[in-house]
């Protein structure tokens, strides 16, 4: 008999694809249903981000940061924040550290629970998402109480936070965080418990220690592989030492381990939340440096001084003195890094940022291999991609 | 009128027109019922409020869909093979429907209600059940595209696999009837409904129907996740409707030969009960089934392909098939069997 030359089967996995997480395409080359090679075509929601900052004012630049991992906006604010605030040399007050840390847990709830239930729907089960979302709905009011926006805050500015809470906000929180676990544990039981689930995730994706240091990971997707690293112990900032939380790490590395960390991790948010809505001081929420926060409305129809300031910060913004800094900050993704170089003028030289998601997604090839085509999906889910901030 | 032409042909054909209608209609009608019953169910475990525009309630959800996709474009893909394209959808709602013609809905005033009571039932809605798998993988294979490709080779191995296991938990209940005649398999239960002596069975059935529709946790043919819609991809207005309707009237084909062969088809749960006419209890019987297809929609996570093969073939396939033995070695020796002699 003549030999045939077998052909594998090549599927393209997006970019209109329910299950590819906005705009990722993926090249995938089959053998029956096991996959032999995966290719992830990035750039389809590529906007120029870096470059774009570099022609706006500090202040300009902030909404930018929202519009990267748009799941959870506030945490890639506060790692520019960070950033600027190191070269500026400036403090931030306590009780405005307080409401960054109480406002990054929430984006790292809300990020979690989008995650997870939409890992959930990628391997088949559709009912959590919707149980999480009516939770997450409620986060995005509590980002709207605070700052008028539910997605695009503008609400971490380098020097503190944009305003003050509203009075009852904190107690309303408070309350959420009580009645939030009994939702998580319902999801819990649909979930973790559950035979398929467990097939479809337990030993899928596999990273041991070893290889998630070679390939870049950090956040979950690290911790899951058994390292304990957390910039928010290792490297506190905003205050971060002076919350009692743990840092939940995996056994194994797969698919499994990534859901029951990120199930683990929202419960010590809420730990951090609770203790930052308790020990919440008085006081002002940014720095009183009138050359880098604007002042107040009342303060500007009294003095000509605080007109003078509000009317050069929002034309020229500014200057920032000349030198580089690098901030980082444990976004829900893993450490979202804004590496700023100054040349003293009134905008930044160079902005580049770091976003966790792109090691994450270049490891999908070395994930994915000797898998089955339904595993991309589970394992692209337990990764947790974002476009906005891997495209930038 | 006395020509034996119309007494032969004629009047006979009239009447089993009637009869055809007489329950095509309803299932057509139950399947827009079932599927908008699908999405309020489904809905209400999720905490939604499901079609609540159309009509009280939403219930015209689903004829405001039939309409808008008799009214959509077809479109057909460039490549694909235009004949086999169209023969599919058309294929999977006619046998769904035809399978309607053995099914039993017991006796009002006397009169047995069923287009055709034959005496392989059993056998026919087998066959027809099996042919089904055709309209899918003509639809994948015609499409000329790759997620339908997959999708068709998907569910040409699942529903293969599970009608195995499905054809061994048949043999079981027919050990225990001693005919293949629908109305007989009901008959039998009168004094104890099926699903007690053969419980395992029961579940093995239920999980397989499950399979063999395409339903959650089985529905890999069609999987969003992967598959973006599987076979359905390249389908759009009248031709997916046929699929949509095809599908659903087959989940309430599955549903009816659950309680047919498990829950006693019409007969009431107690004797007492008799004054409800049978149809009545099947119709009530195929819902609750429906509604534990759609429990189980919202409740659970897919299988991967492998793991849903392994689950056929190796689970399934070995525990039906000891049951034969079982089953067939009680009746012997304890002297149970039905047609002794």
């Amino acid at each position: 008999m003549a030999d045939v030359e077998l052909k594998n089967f090549n599927l393209n996995f997006g970019p209109q694809h329910p299950a590819a997480h906005g705009v990722l395409r993926l090249i995938t080359e089959l053998d029956g249903e096991i996959v032999e090679r995966l290719d992830p075509h990035i750039g389809l929601l590529h906007r120029g981000t870096e470059k774009l900052i570099e022609y706006k004012t500090y202040l300009q630049a902030v909404p930018y940061f929202d519009r990267l991992d748009y799941v959870a906006p506030m945490n890639q604010e506060h790692a520019f924040a960070l950033a600027v605030e190191k070269l500026l040399g400036c403090e931030v007050p306590v009780r405005g550290q307080y409401i960054r840390v109480l406002y990054a847990e929430i984006g790292r709830i809300a990020n979690h629970l989008l995650n997870l239930t939409t890992h959930a729907l990628d391997v088949g089960a559709m009912t959590p998402i919707l149980w999480g979302f009516e939770e997450r709905e409620k986060l995005m009011v509590f980002y709207e109480r605070a700052c008028g926006a539910r997605l695009h805050a503008a609400y971490f500015r380098p020097g503190g936070v944009h305003q003050d809470l509203p009075p009852e906000l904190l107690a309303d929180i408070f309350t959420w965080t009580d009645t939030f676990p009994q939702v998580l544990e319902d999801m819990e039981t649909m979930l973790i418990g559950n035979r398929i689930f467990k097939q479809r995730n337990v030993d899928i994706g596999v990273v041991t220690a070893d290889e998630a240091f070679d390939l870049g990971f950090s956040g979950p997707p690290l911790r899951a592989s058994g390292i304990a690293w957390d910039l928010r112990k290792s490297q506190p900032y905003d205050g971060y030492e002076k919350f009692d939380f743990d840092i939940p790490i995996g056994k194994h590395g797969d698919c499994y381990d990534r859901f029951i960390l990120r199930l683990e991790e929202i419960r010590q948010s809420l730990r951090i939340m609770k203790q930052a809505i308790n020990e919440m001081p008085a006081g002002p929420v940014a720095s009183l440096d009138r050359k880098i926060v604007p002042p107040k409305r009342g303060e500007m129809k009294r003095s000509m001084e605080a007109l003078i300031h509000h009317f050069k910060l929002y034309t020229e913004g500014y200057k920032v003195p000349e030198g580089e800094a690098y901030a980082a900050v444990e976004a829900p993704k893993g450490e979202f890094g804004v590496y700023v170089v100054s040349d003293g003028s009134n905008k930044p030289y160079r902005c580049k940022i770091r976003a966790p998601g792109f090691p994450h997604l270049a490891a999908m090839d070395f994930m994915c291999r000797g898998h089955m085509l339904a595993d991309i999906p589970a394992i692209l889910g337990s990764l947790d991609i974002v476009f906005g901030e891997i495209d930038r | 009128m006395d020509n034996p032409f119309v007494q032969d042909y004629v009047w006979p054909g009239l009447w089993m027109l009637g009869g055809i209608l007489a329950v095509m209609l309803p299932v057509v009608l139950a399947v827009a019922i079932i599927i908008y019953l699908d999405r309020k169910i489904w809905a209400a475990m999720q905490l939604r409020r499901g079609p609540n525009v159309v009509g009280p309630f939403g219930i015209l959800q689903s004829f405001a869909d039939g309409i808008k996709l008799v009214l959509k474009e077809t479109v057909v893909p460039a490549s694909a093979n235009k004949g086999v394209f169209f023969i599919a959808p058309v294929l999977t709602f006619v046998l769904a429907m035809v399978a309607w013609a053995v099914i039993p809905w017991g006796y009002v005033n006397g009169v047995k209600l069923v287009i055709s009571d034959i005496n392989v039932g059993i056998l026919y809605l087998f066959a027809i059940s099996s042919l089904g798998v055709y309209g899918i993988i003509m639809s994948g294979w015609a499409s000329n595209s790759r997620y339908p490709f997959l999708g068709g080779l998907r569910s040409a191995a699942q529903m293969v696999s599970y009608e195995v296991s499905i054809g061994f938990v048949l043999i079981t209940v027919l050990l225990c009837v001693g005919s293949l005649n629908l109305s007989d398999v009901v008959e039998a239960q009168r004094n104890l409904w099926f699903f007690i002596p053969l419980f395992p069975m029961f579940i093995i059935f239920l999980i397989s129907a499950l399979a063999e529709t395409n339903r959650p946790p089985f529905d890999l043919p069609e999987a969003e996740a992967e598959l973006v819609a599987g076979y359905q991809v390249e389908y759009s207005s009248m031709t997916f409707a046929m699929f949509w309707l095809g599908e659903y009237a087959n989940i309430l084909l599955m549903c009816a030969m659950l309680s047919i062969l498990f829950f006693g088809g019409w007969l009431p749960p107690f004797a007492f009960l008799d004054f409800i006419p049978g149809p009545i209890w099947l119709i009530l019987k195929i819902a609750f089934f429906f509604f534990i297809f759609s429990w189980v929609k919202a409740a659970v996570p897919r299988y991967r392909y492998d793991q849903l093969m392994r689950l056929g073939w190796k689970v399934f396939l070995p525990i039906s098939l000891g049951a034969v033995v079982v089953v067939s070695g009680f009746l012997v020796a304890f002297d149970l069997l039905p047609n002794k002699g």
